[in-house]
């Protein structure tokens, strides 16, 4: 017997709903932790997060019995740590913008073909798709790092081979279930050539789906980002990224915790945000993607 | 059956052969091979040696097959930085270490995920969903590298109940095991949950009750065996996360295992044996794979045939 | 056990409800009949008329936690279902009282033989050797005409028809030899003549073991086939009752007169009734009256004010019994 209209009351995603009735919290969170600082790191960073001062190294943060001179501690070298995981929100955003910006145009123009040419061209692309899914991200990045060193080049390459395939999937699908429809049809009757219809009818119909995508693939990236960096095959030093600010703290961990604690919450607080704001965008924009 | 093998098996090995492929562009790609695998002192008499040696000066196709010989022979030449070993003899060495903290790590993951996977689904709504719900969601969060500092220095360095790092007894290795089994948790809960959420909807699962079967026997015999189709197969993805799981956690405990090898190599220049590693990597990862697809058709009785 | 005057089965005003978003709604109400040894009762309507729910009320297993039983008597062989636990509902449940559901396709667990599941029904009930639970087994795949019985237990369901699987259901339903089976729609799923045959098992077997059977279906053919007692239900309430030939002759609701107007047939099943103007009420929208008084040709003032009760039907037979303000004057 058919449920009565309006539906039996269930729970919603991973979030389990609070993000869908409080998406103002994760934003704010972000907007405090990535975004600022991102854009005004020289203005609020009270300190140059370059500079050494070897009389203040390792003073602990202010709630551990520091001083207000630096709030949340320095590390070895005496460097401010509220400064330099302020810098550090920079490369976390502007590394999973540029990577999930190219991962997605690519996987997505490669989604669209194969979804709309079917035939061989499907089938050679979910080739593709299949092994580069076979292909752990971890060995493209430790095989790059060795020939290349570390780079900021590399991290990207790396975060668009882990997209890639992930979006061209996931559009294909859409595709091919979009070209059976009939505005599809009613375009090609009206003699509208394949890339019109590519991208006047079927990519606005997609487009939906690839934004809630890509922004669950936030957390993903730069939790990505900082593990390569943790390991040193990522961003290079000494740059403040935050996964080379947890890496300093590592072997500090017996004598100050602070170290790699700090820049851990960073990491912890934007990833958490980004997970809620995209359960919150994907329940406003395309909840068809949403698991029980 | 067999086709379903065949294609799975195919892929595999067109997986491998990438890797392959991806190995060897990229010691080509980074300008010679030599400065990679020469340590930064090395004499020119040294590098024309090994230009010889490796056939450097041959076309570039003919490198490709010989090294892609070399790969099906497990042989990548002598280490560099453990002086007197093949790259391959080292990386054997140092794998048994990561398969025994890999393998207890799935074990937690397991014992931890499915039956709190199952019990919110059985409890939808329950206290111990929204537990589980809030454990995946944290599980999604927090980076394992600093989960892993976390641990070492409450329950190490504040609390001095565990070895902090290295290999030893058992304690050594509780640390490390939990860090990297964290990320699958959050994963198989959310995927054994809805996976079972889907089946105790389906008729069968009616029926068993009709039967007058007990909720104990409802859930975790006709329910779980049919979910848990859903995260086996996702057990093949979790293989990648217990690889890159590896090298990250076995780096923050100075776990001896080939993760800890490889960024120890790639630190020493040691390119021989990042090769091995990698090739190593991708050979467990497919063959694990490969496995899934195995315990796979034992579950469902409908691809046996 | 049971002698003529006490009927297998007895329910009295069976009250389920369902919770949704938009509040509480009853699904089964006011719904009361009862059911001798060897008898067979329909319960029509359409999809939606709470005859599903009623079938799983009886067993205490409507979906939770969305619906429950909240009032009413079930009494098997004179004990109240109702008052007890869910333990001992256990015990019940398959032993006397059985259910075969809709979907033969869907109804087996695909992760287990056949002969497994139905010694686990065995199981959970009977203290026996395994070896003998095994014959019993095979004893009822051979009850339901199941060939090669021996030889079918090591079988998966993916390996049957739709037609053999809901044998199998069949024979789960009845290996512990309950009182009453309760059958909603197994046959609609089933070919026509794989139907037929379904059929004739069911009144075998109700011929051979004395059981009573609750027969869910909105397809009268089915009813005037094998149906003695018929119930006919409206958006979760009974609307006629009584001797399948005294309603046959004499329909007295006009809801009933409008179902048997569009004359389905064994080839021809209807699910939507085209002689019927509109669609049921939803649940959450129920009309303060009579419920089928949006719908009705006859309705008038008092129909849509306030619910009739209880009359007799046309036919004058003592059981024949209609709710209709106006069963009298049409």
């Amino acid at each position: 017997m058919p449920p009565p209209a309006g539906g039996v009351a269930r729970g919603s995603g991973r979030s389990f709903g609070l993000a869908s009735r409080y998406p103002l919290v994760p934003i704010t969170i972000l907007m405090i932790v990535l975004v600022i600082p991102s854009f005004f790191a020289d203005l609020i960073a009270p300190h140059d997060p370059y500079a050494a001062s070897v009389p203040n190294r390792l003073e602990p943060p202010v709630f551990a019995g520091g001083t207000w001179e630096f709030p949340l501690g320095t590390d070895r070298l005496g460097r401010d740590i509220l400064s330099r995981t302020i810098h550090g929100a920079k490369y976390a955003l502007s590394i999973s913008l540029v990577g999930i910006f190219l991962g997605t145009i690519l996987g997505t123009a490669v989604g669209l073909a194969a979804g709309y040419f079917r035939g061989w061209t499907d089938r050679i692309v979910m080739r593709v798709v299949d092994v580069s899914f076979a292909l752990p991200s971890i060995l493209l990045a430790l095989a790059l790092a060795a020939a290349f060193g570390s780079s900021f080049e590399g991290v990207i390459f790396v975060v668009v081979f882990v997209l890639w395939s992930y979006f061209a999937r996931q559009v294909r699908g859409e595709v091919l279930s979009l070209r059976e429809r009939d505005f599809v049809a009613r375009a090609r009757v009206a003699g509208a050539g394949h890339g019109r219809i590519i991208f006047r009818h079927i990519l606005p119909n997609v487009m939906n789906t690839v934004i809630v995508l890509a922004t669950l693939q936030i957390g993903v990236v730069i939790i990505l980002e900082a593990s390569l960096s943790f390991l040193g095959i990522g961003i290079p030093r000494p740059t403040p990224a935050w996964g080379l600010l947890v890496a300093d703290g590592r072997a500090l961990v017996v004598s100050a915790w602070w170290v790699s604690l700090i820049p851990g919450l960073a990491i912890l607080l934007t990833v958490l945000s980004v997970n809620l704001f995209g359960d919150w965008l994907r329940d406003r924009l395309d909840p068809k993607l949403r698991q029980r | 059956m067999s086709k379903f093998f065949l294609v799975r098996f195919s892929e595999a090995i067109v997986a491998l052969w990438a890797i392959t492929v991806i190995v060897f562009a990229l010691t080509h790609l980074s300008g010679s091979p030599v400065d990679a695998l020469l340590p930064d002192d090395a004499t020119p008499e040294q590098a024309q040696m090994l230009i010889e040696e490796w056939g450097l000066d041959r076309p570039l196709l003919v490198q490709y097959f010989t090294f892609l010989g070399n790969v099906l022979q497990g042989d990548f030449g002598d280490s560099l930085k453990w002086r007197g070993q093949t790259a391959m003899g080292v990386v054997l060495d140092h794998l048994p270490a990561t398969l025994q903290l890999g393998s207890f790590a799935v074990l937690i993951g397991v014992v931890v995920a499915v039956p709190l996977g199952v019990l919110a689904a059985a409890r939808k709504n329950s206290a111990i969903d929204t537990s589980a719900n809030v454990l995946a969601l944290l599980g999604q969060s927090i980076p394992n590298f600093w989960l892993g500092i976390i641990l070492v220095w409450l329950f190490g360095v504040t609390l001095g109940w565990l070895p902090t790092s290295g290999r030893g007894g058992f304690s050594h290795m509780i640390l490390p095991a939990i860090a990297m089994s964290w990320f699958q948790i959050a994963a198989l809960t959310r995927l054994t949950r809805s996976a079972m959420l889907d089946v105790l909807d389906a008729e069968y699962i009616k029926l068993a009750r009709i039967k007058g079967l007990g909720e104990r026997a409802v859930v975790w015999k006709h329910a779980l065996r049919n979910a848990a189709i859903v995260p086996l197969t996702y057990f093949g993805v979790l293989a990648g996360s217990i690889l890159t799981g590896s090298v990250v956690i076995e780096t923050v405990f100075a776990w001896p295992g080939i993760g800890w090898l490889a960024i120890e190599a790639i630190r020493g220049r040691d390119y021989p044996v990042v090769q091995s590693v990698v090739v190593v990597f991708a050979v467990i990862y497919i063959l694990a794979n490969l496995l899934v697809d195995l315990l796979y058709a034992y579950v469902d009785p409908r691809i046996r045939r | 056990m049971s002698d003529s005057n006490r009927p297998v089965l007895e329910v009295e005003n069976l009250h389920t409800v369902i919770a949704t978003q938009r509040g509480t709604f009853d699904v089964v109400d006011q719904v009361s009949f009862r059911l001798e040894a060897g008898e067979t009762l329909g319960i029509v309507g359409e999809s939606g008329s709470g005859k599903s729910m009623t079938g799983l009320s009886l067993l205490g297993l409507v979906p939770k936690p969305a619906a429950s039983v909240v009032g009413g008597r079930v009494l098997l062989d004179g004990e109240d279902l109702r008052s007890k636990s869910e333990a001992e509902l256990r015990q019940v449940r398959g032993r006397k009282i059985s259910m075969i559901l809709q979907d033969p396709q869907t109804s087996l667990n695909p992760a287990f033989t056949i002969g497994n599941q139905l010694l686990e029904a065995l199981q959970v009930h009977e203290r026996d050797s395994r070896q003998s639970l095994r014959q019993r087994a095979i004893q009822a795949l051979r009850q339901v005409r199941v060939a090669a019985p021996e030889r079918r237990v090591h079988d998966y369901p993916h390996q049957m028809s739709g037609g053999m699987k809901q044998r199998v259901v069949g024979a789960i339903a009845i290996s512990c030899a309950p009182r009453v089976i309760i059958a909603d729609e197994p046959t609609t799923s089933l070919d026509v003549t794989i139907q037929a045959q379904y059929l004739k098992l069911l009144e075998d077997l109700q011929r051979e073991t004395g059981l009573a059977l609750i027969f869910i279906t909105h397809d009268f053919g089915i009813v005037a086939r094998i149906c003695q007692h018929l119930l006919v239900m409206y958006a979760g309430r009974i609307v006629e009752a009584g001797p399948v030939r005294e309603i046959f002759n004499r329909p007295s609701h006009p809801y009933t007169r409008a179902l048997l107007a569009s004359v389905p047939t064994v080839e021809r099943k209807v699910d939507r009734l085209p002689s019927i103007e509109g669609q049921p009420p939803p649940l959450h929208d129920l009309p303060k009256g009579c419920r089928f008084a949006p719908r009705c040709g006859f309705a008038e003032t008092r129909c849509h004010e306030a619910y009739p009760g209880h009359s007799a039907g046309r036919s004058g037979h003592p059981r024949h019994i209609v709710n209709c303000w106006r069963a009298e004057e049409i």
